[in-house]
C-alpha cells in the first residue's frame, strides 16, 4: 500500500510516493539520496538516524514516512546548507569528536537539538532540583546525549566539543527556570 | 513487515470506531514501540489509525488543583512542565530516566503507558511466548530471566512492565481517561495493567477500540516531597533493573503519607500497599523502613538468575526514603 508525501528536507520540498511501511530513515536515504542520516541498529537504540524533526531531535528509523507527510527535517548536511559549518560540527573537528565518523552526523543533530531543548529549560535527570542550571556540567552532557553510541568511543571528546559548542551558540540567556513549553 | 493500510483519523471518535470495527487495526502514537515490533514481526496489524494529530497534546490545570496530561503530550514536554517538575517530581524524574531525549521527543503519554515488555523472548518471534503467541509456553521461566519478575507472575509469564512513567503514575494514582465504542471511562492506572495469570497475552483491562485520551493527576499535596531512583545495568538509556517512586509526608518525627510504587519486579507497576500499610503514622527511621520492605518483598519468587533483584528492591526503597525523609517538611 502506498502514499503520497512532501517532506522539506533540508530546505528542499521533495514530494514521492512512498509504501507505507517505509521509514523515515529509508525515504531519505533510499528514496531521496539523502545519505548524510545513518542507519545503524533500525530499532532505536543507538541515535545514529537522529534528525530535527519539525526543529526537534528524533530519532527516524521508528518513524513512519507516511505519518510526517508536511514535515520540515534537517540533517547534518543540512545544518551547513548556508555554506558555513554549524557551531557543533566545527567544534566536532576541533576537538577531534569521532573516529569512524558513521555515528557523527547523529551526534552533531542530537547535540544541536540537545542544545535548543537547553535553552528552553529543559531539565535531564541528572539536574538537581526544579531549576536548570546556567551552562551544562559534563556530567548533564552526558545524560543528554545517552541516546547516541559511539562505538568507537569517542565520548570523552565528544563531550568537549558540546561544551565548545555551547559557549558559541549560547548558553541559557535566563538564569534558572523551567519551560512550560517544548523545544521549538 | 507485513503491509498495512495508513489513516489519519479525523477525531477521537471516529478513530475509536474504525480501530473497534476492523479486528486487526491498531492506533499509531509516537510509534517508538509499535514500529519496532510491526518490523521484528511481533505486531502484524492491516491498518494503522494515526491518532498523533488529534488535539490531545494540552496539559491543563483542573479547578480541583488536578492536572490533565493529554494522551499525545509527549514524553519530553510532560517531563519539562513546569507544574509536574514542581508538584509531582517523581513524574518528571520518571520520565526523564525513560529512554533518550530524541525518543522522549516522539513518544506520547498514551503511548508510554501501553508500551510492551522488552522481555527478550517476547521480541523473538522465533521462541516460544504465551504473551506472543498464547499456549506456546513461557522461555524465559527456565531461560535467561535476569530481567524478568520477582512478584505477581505466574507459570504462563515472567515478564516485566518496562515504563518508568507508568511507576510514577501508579504511585501517584493518577487516573486513566479512555474513550470506548460505548463512550469515555476512567480506570485508576493501578487497575490499568494486569498481572499475567493465564492470559498473559493481555497486557492491560483495556479492549478493542479503546483509546486513552488523557491522564489525570489528583492534587495529592504529599506528591511535592516524592522521587523517581531507577537502578540499571548502564547509567543512562537502558531498562530498569528495580525501579522506586515513592512520596513521603513526615509530621513530628512520623510517616504521615506515604505513596510507593516498584518498577522492574512485575508484569505491572507494583503497588507497595504493604509497605505504605507499615509505614503510616510510624516512626520515620531506618529501622520502618527496613521493615516496610520486608513486608512489600515477603511474597517475592526469585527466578534462576533474578535473585539479586529481591535485595536490590530491598536496598533501593529504603535509600529513596531516607532520602525523601531528609527533604520532608516536619
Amino acid at each position: 500500500m502506498e502514499a503520497s508525501i512532501t517532506l522539506r528536507v533540508d530546505g528542499r520540498e521533495r514530494s514521492l510516493r512512498v509504501d507505507t511501511r517505509t521509514t523515515l530513515l529509508d525515504a531519505l536515504r533510499e528514496r531521496l539520496g539523502v545519505t548524510s542520516v545513518k542507519k545503524g541498529c533500525d530499532h532505536g537504540q543507538c541515535g545514529a538516524c537522529t534528525v530535527l524533526l519539525d526543529g526537534r531531535r528524533a530519532t527516524t528509523c521508528l518513524a513512519l514516512a507516511v505519518a510526517y507527510d508536511g514535515a520540515t527535517i534537517t540533517t547534518a548536511r543540512g545544518l551547513a546548507a548556508s555554506g558555513n559549518l554549524h557551531p557543533v560540527q566545527q567544534a566536532f573537528l576541533d576537538h577531534d569528536a569521532l573516529q569512524c565518523g558513521y555515528c557523527t552526523p547523529g551526534q552533531i543533530c542530537s547535540a544541536v537539538g540537545m542544545l535548543e531543548e537547553f535553552r528552553a529549560g529543559h531539565p535531564s535527570f541528572v539536574t538537581e532540583g526544579p531549576g536548570v542550571p546556567a551552562a551544562l556540567s559534563d556530567e548533564e552532557i552526558r545524560e543528554r546525549m545517552s541516546g547516541n553510541l559511539c562505538r568507537c568511543g569517542a565520548y570523552v571528546n565528544i563531550v568537549a566539543a558540546i561544551r565548545q559548542a555551547m559557549g558559541e551558540v549560547g548558553g541559557r540567556e535566563t538564569g534558572p527556570g523551567t519551560a512550560e513549553r517544548a523545544a521549538p | 513487515m507485513t503491509p498495512f493500510s495508513y489513516e489519519r483519523a479525523p477525531d477521537a471518535t471516529s478513530a475509536v470506531a474504525r480501530v473497534a470495527g476492523h479486528p486487526n487495526a491498531v492506533f499509531l502514537g509516537g510509534g517508538t514501540n509499535l514500529v519496532d515490533h510491526m518490523r521484528l514481526g511481533v505486531a502484524r496489524p492491516d491498518l494503522l489509525v494515526d491518532v498523533s494529530r488529534l488535539p490531545f497534546s494540552q496539559i491543563e490545570t483542573l479547578p480541583d488543583d488536578g492536572i490533565r496530561i493529554g494522551a499525545g503530550v509527549r514524553n519530553s514536554d510532560l517531563a519539562a512542565h513546569r507544574a509536574i517538575r514542581e508538584r509531582y517530581p517523581v513524574l518528571s524524574q520518571a520520565m526523564l530516566a525513560g529512554a533518550s531525549g530524541q525518543l522522549r521527543n516522539l513518544a506520547t503519554t498514551g503511548g508510554n503507558l501501553l508500551q510492551r515488555t522488552r522481555c527478550a523472548y517476547f521480541q523473538d518471534v522465533t521462541t516460544p511466548c504465551n504473551k506472543r503467541n498464547p499456549g506456546t509456553g513461557c522461555s524465559a521461566i527456565d531461560g535467561h530471566n535476569r530481567d524478568h519478575a520477582i512478584l505477581g507472575a505466574s507459570e504462563h509469564c515472567v515478564a516485566v512492565h518496562p515504563s518508568d512513567m507508568a511507576v510514577a503514575l501508579t504511585a501517584l494514582d493518577a487516573v486513566v481517561i479512555v474513550l470506548g465504542p460505548a463512550g469515555e471511562r476512567r480506570i485508576p492506572v493501578a487497575d490499568l495493567h494486569r498481572l499475567p495469570g493465564n492470559t498473559p497475552e493481555r497486557d492491560t483491562a483495556l479492549e478493542r477500540g479503546d483509546l486513552i485520551v488523557a491522564v489525570e493527576l489528583a492534587a495529592l499535596p504529599v506528591a511535592v516531597n516524592s522521587a523517581y531512583y531507577k537502578v540499571r545495568d548502564r547509567a543512562s538509556y537502558a531498562f530498569a533493573l528495580v525501579s522506586v517512586a515513592a512520596a513521603l509526608e513526615v509530621r513530628n518525627g512520623r510517616v504521615a503519607d506515604a505513596r510507593i510504587a516498584l518498577g522492574g519486579i512485575a508484569h505491572k507497576p507494583w503497588r507497595a500497599l504493604r509497605a505504605e500499610a507499615v509505614l503510616r503514622g510510624a516512626a520515620a527511621t531506618e529501622e520502618t523502613y527496613g521493615r516496610a520492605a520486608d513486608a512489600e518483598l515477603a511474597d517475592s519468587r526469585p527466578l534462576q538468575h533474578n535473585a539479586f533483584k529481591v535485595p536490590l528492591a530491598h536496598n533501593t526503597l529504603r535509600m529513596v526514603l531516607r532520602r525523601l525523609t531528609a527533604g520532608a517538611s516536619s
